[in-house]
């Protein structure tokens, strides 16, 4: 009788889009467009907010996302990137049956978006993930009114203040600068990061050649042929790297044989993580660079009081003190409970191989 | 403080001494004076500031965040002055004063306006250098940098290079922020003149001796002693002040106030610092009791009486020995003893033997009487500072062993990154349950390792961030120095020095050592 009555009080607090947009097994799901966003599990219908692999997985029928996300897509997927894809560009309102959706660019990685959707006169904006930092990659961030705001929590605990990303790339260059002799070898992940570090340190002045790991090429070709400029690419295997170089390589390469060859490595890893010392120094990294492509907890704050919904969803990452946070600052805010997104997919700290 | 704050943070992530050099060579060359004298204090530990209590630190935290989040924070970081860095509201927009300025504000400031004086400086400060800050007031600087290595820094900046023990020599008589090292170091001053001031001579140091030794070495040349096992100091007495120094240059004084009474002398001195009752030497365990402490009880002096057993001279009044050979040093060594006695001093005995087989006998005996094993030591050598080889050798005791199992794992940094070097070993309690007791990173071959790696990898039962628990089934056998009693370890057993001595996969785990065979180790060398 308590739990029932308990049940109506939430019901009561919890906005009317609760009723046309719910959590189901596969994923979060728009019922009046019959679509369902970033699917873990193959469905008829997917809107995608980014190619990441935990929100872009194989085997949907039909694929809705912007031209670069599905391009990404077709990269990594190959042939079960989705039956039947269709591109939409920004800001661009598509009706699905009685539900009318757009999308915004979210800030985090080439073709990353927010899924604006609009049914009875209600707005629900589904951000993906998302950061404010200005990214020379992708379109930044755009704040969009809304009666829900559904925001990710990777980085939702206020330890996690990211500098700003050209003052990390300063203290890279600095200790290439102090280290000529030893190659910086950067992990960091494929899609997005890695192409922003480049970005960041061409913008920084940096033209030398950057040397890539085979897993970091295909992306970085894809993203020149969708215009955005990298200058010097040679791939770090079977090359011979002079001393001093910059090699960029998946997290997990860092304690890899394969980097034994590069000249005296001296191991880096971009990532949000990096802002906490035990964490750096799990990671293996003599040069903890603090690179994310999430919003810091500082962000988070700020998004969600520009885009002042009433109701605040939080999603994947470290909810409770989000949560917390935001119910303190007056608004309603209350966990999604999303499975199979992992806690951060751009960021795991570097493993051996077995033997 | 931008500059202090980088250094902190990249020394923190650079395993390798090369690489903690070239940092500190860089900040010591960009840094400005007096800052980076500061700086060298803070590393080297001479830098005396009123104690900040982590308390006052929390509390300050407190009237700025919120503190459910900063609970939940502190419990992820899982260090007080980086969760406060980290939360500290706003991100550094001010300007924070050189690290000179905030040392002198600080040295002079009422104890009752710290707090509001730190929450300026942290609203001023960027992330790194509050979490720089905190540690300075917080007295806990641990950067995995020693004195040495930062003078060692300093010597090679300096134009023409110089040897470290050269700044190690005058070390003692100059004090922060050290401008007129600095400026020796760059050519501008000459060297700084120590004058009477008593400081710290490097002391000589000797090899182990080798079976190869054994076979070329004339003993009728060389002065045989016991290795003491105690800790290495040097007594420096002036007629204006007296230092005990340790081994590494460390003042260690305010410890052994009963050892400065008894220096009623000037000159330098070249000994071993033992708690010894009643002319018996104690074991060692019995003078670490004494060690690392600020403040000295008499109950501690009384429960652990130390004394010296002096075996060199380096200085006579202002009269430099150093250069005589060691033969002569002793006839010095002998006398000045005559004229200064002390109950606390005494003179470490010449053993007169000539032939190995009654050596190697009494080499054999060194553990039941505390004593470490023996030294032989050239009679024509002069007092060199450093290791110079062929001149002195020791010859230590034998290690004792247990059969231990492998319980965790840890990845080791620098040459051994990346595979699992760092080993925590236990043995079995009454009730049959294995107990840790202690940690080795050291004594396996290139292949032992090779063959612990794999063996960690695949018997791993789950991981604790970069540790791993293995499968109980490895035996190694540990060696090591001496056992003793501990309160700080759960087992209540601390090792000496352990290290791998080899593996036996041959031996089950439920026949690996038992702790009552630890704990009878100690109380073994109690009673003798």
């Amino acid at each position: 009788m308590a739990r029932a009555t308990a049940l109506a009080h939430f019901r009561r607090m919890v906005s009317p889009i609760a009723s046309w947009l719910s959590v189901r097994a596969q994923g979060l799901y728009c019922e009046p467009a019959d679509l369902f966003i970033d699917p873990v599990r193959p469905v008829p219908r997917a809107a995608i907010t980014h190619a990441h692999a935990d929100h872009a997985r194989p085997g949907h029928q039909a694929v809705l996302a912007t031209a670069e996300t599905l391009a990404i897509m077709r990269v990594r997927l190959g042939a079960s990137a989705g039956a039947g894809q269709q591109a939409l560009a920004y800001a661009t309102p598509l009706s699905l049956g009685p539900v009318t959706l757009t999308l915004f660019p979210a800030g985090h990685v080439l073709g990353s978006a927010q899924i604006l959707l609009q049914y009875q006169g209600s707005r629900a904006l589904v951000s993906g993930d998302y950061k404010r930092q200005p990214d020379p990659t992708c379109a930044s961030f755009q704040p969009v009114p809304a009666d829900v705001f559904i925001t990710e929590a990777t980085f939702g605990l206020p330890v996690f203040r990211h500098p700003p990303a050209e003052a990390e790339i300063v203290r890279l260059l600095a200790s290439l600068a102090l280290f000529p002799g030893r190659a910086h070898l950067i992990g960091c992940y494929s899609l997005g990061k890695c192409q922003r570090l480049i970005a960041l340190l061409r913008e920084a002045g940096y033209d030398a050649p950057i040397y890539l790991h085979g897993a970091h090429a295909s992306l970085c070709a894809l993203y020149e042929s969708l215009g955005v400029g990298l200058g010097d690419l040679r791939p770090a295997t079977g090359a011979k790297i002079p001393p001093g170089a910059i090699v960029l390589a998946p997290p997990s390469a860092l304690a890899d044989r394969w980097s034994r060859r590069l000249p005296d490595p001296l191991p880096c890893l971009a990532s949000g993580w990096m802002r906490v010392r035990a964490r750096a120094r799990q990671s293996g990294a003599e040069l903890p660079l603090i690179i994310s492509d999430h919003a810091d907890w500082d962000a988070l704050l700020a998004t969600i009081a520009e885009i002042d919904a009433p109701e605040v969803w939080v999603t994947h990452g470290r909810e409770d003190a989000l949560i917390h946070a935001i119910t303190t600052s007056g608004r309603a805010a209350r966990a999604l409970r999303l499975i199979g997104y992992e806690d951060d997919a751009e960021d795991t700290a570097p493993e051996l191989p077995a033997p | 403080m931008k500059l202090f704050a980088d250094l902190l943070e990249r020394l923190a992530f650079t395993p390798s001494r090369l690489g903690k050099l070239a940092l500190l060579r860089a900040y010591f060359t960009r840094a400005p004076d007096p800052d980076r004298g500061y700086a060298l204090a803070a590393i080297a530990g001479t830098l005396r500031l009123p104690a900040i209590r982590p308390n006052m630190v929390r509390a300050l935290a407190a009237t700025r965040t919120d503190p459910t989040l900063f609970a939940w924070s502190y419990e992820f970081v899982g260090d007080l002055a980086e969760t406060v860095a980290l939360l500290w509201p706003g991100t550094g927009s001010g300007t924070l004063p050189g690290l000179s300025k905030l040392i002198e504000t600080l040295a002079g400031a009422e104890k009752s306006a710290l707090p509001a004086q730190l929450a300026t400086w942290l609203d001023a400060a960027t992330i790194p250098e509050r979490y720089a800050l905190l540690k300075l007031i917080t007295s806990g600087l641990r950067v995995g940098v020693s004195a040495r290595l930062a003078k060692t820094a300093l010597a090679e900046l300096a134009t023409p290079k110089i040897d470290p023990d050269e700044i190690e020599e005058i070390w003692h008589a100059l004090a922060p922020p050290y401008l007129s090292l600095f400026a020796w170091l760059e050519g501008r001053a000459p060297r700084p003149d120590p004058g009477a001031a008593p400081i710290f001579r490097p002391p000589m140091l000797a090899h182990p001796l080798t079976a190869p030794d054994r076979t070329t070495l004339d003993l009728a040349d060389h002065q045989i002693e016991w290795k003491w096992d105690g800790i290495r100091v040097q007594l420096v007495a002036t007629p204006i002040e007296r230092r005990l120094y340790s081994r590494g240059s460390e003042d260690i004084s305010t410890t052994f106030p009963e050892i400065l009474l008894a220096m009623n002398f000037h000159g330098v001195l070249d000994g071993e610092l033992l708690v010894i009752r009643n002319g018996d030497i104690a074991p060692f365990g019995d003078l670490q009791q004494r060690l690392n402490r600020r403040t000295i009880s008499a109950r501690h002096m009384t429960e652990f009486p130390t004394g010296i057993y002096l075996y060199d001279i380096l200085f006579d009044g202002r009269t430099d020995l150093r250069a005589l050979p060691l033969a002569t040093r002793r006839q010095h060594l002998e006398a000045f003893l005559s004229r200064h006695p002390d109950p606390r001093l005494h003179l470490s005995p010449l053993i007169e033997l000539t032939d190995w087989p009654a050596l190697d006998a009494l080499w054999a005996s060194s553990r039941a009487s505390n004593r470490e094993g023996l030294m032989l030591k050239q009679k024509s050598s002069p007092y060199l500072a450093g290791r110079p080889k062929g001149n002195w050798w020791k010859w230590k005791r034998d290690p004792l062993t247990i059969d231990a199992v492998l319980m965790y794992a840890e990845r080791g940094h620098g040459k051994r990154g990346g595979t699992y070097s760092d080993y925590t070993f236990g043995v079995w309690s009454e009730d049959g349950r294995l107990v840790p007791v202690g940690k080795a990173y050291s004594g396996y071959t290139d292949k032992e390792l090779v063959i612990l790696d794999r063996f960690i990898r695949t018997h791993t039962l789950q991981t604790f961030g970069p540790v791993r628990e293995v499968e109980k089934t490895l035996v190694l056998e540990i060696a090591f120095d001496a056992a003793q009693s501990s309160t700080r370890h759960k087992s209540g057993i601390a090792l000496r020095f352990p290290r791998i001595n080899r593996l036996r996969p041959d031996k089950p785990a439920s026949e690996a050592d038992r702790l009552t065979t630890l704990q009878a180790l100690i109380t073994a060398e109690k009673n003798r």
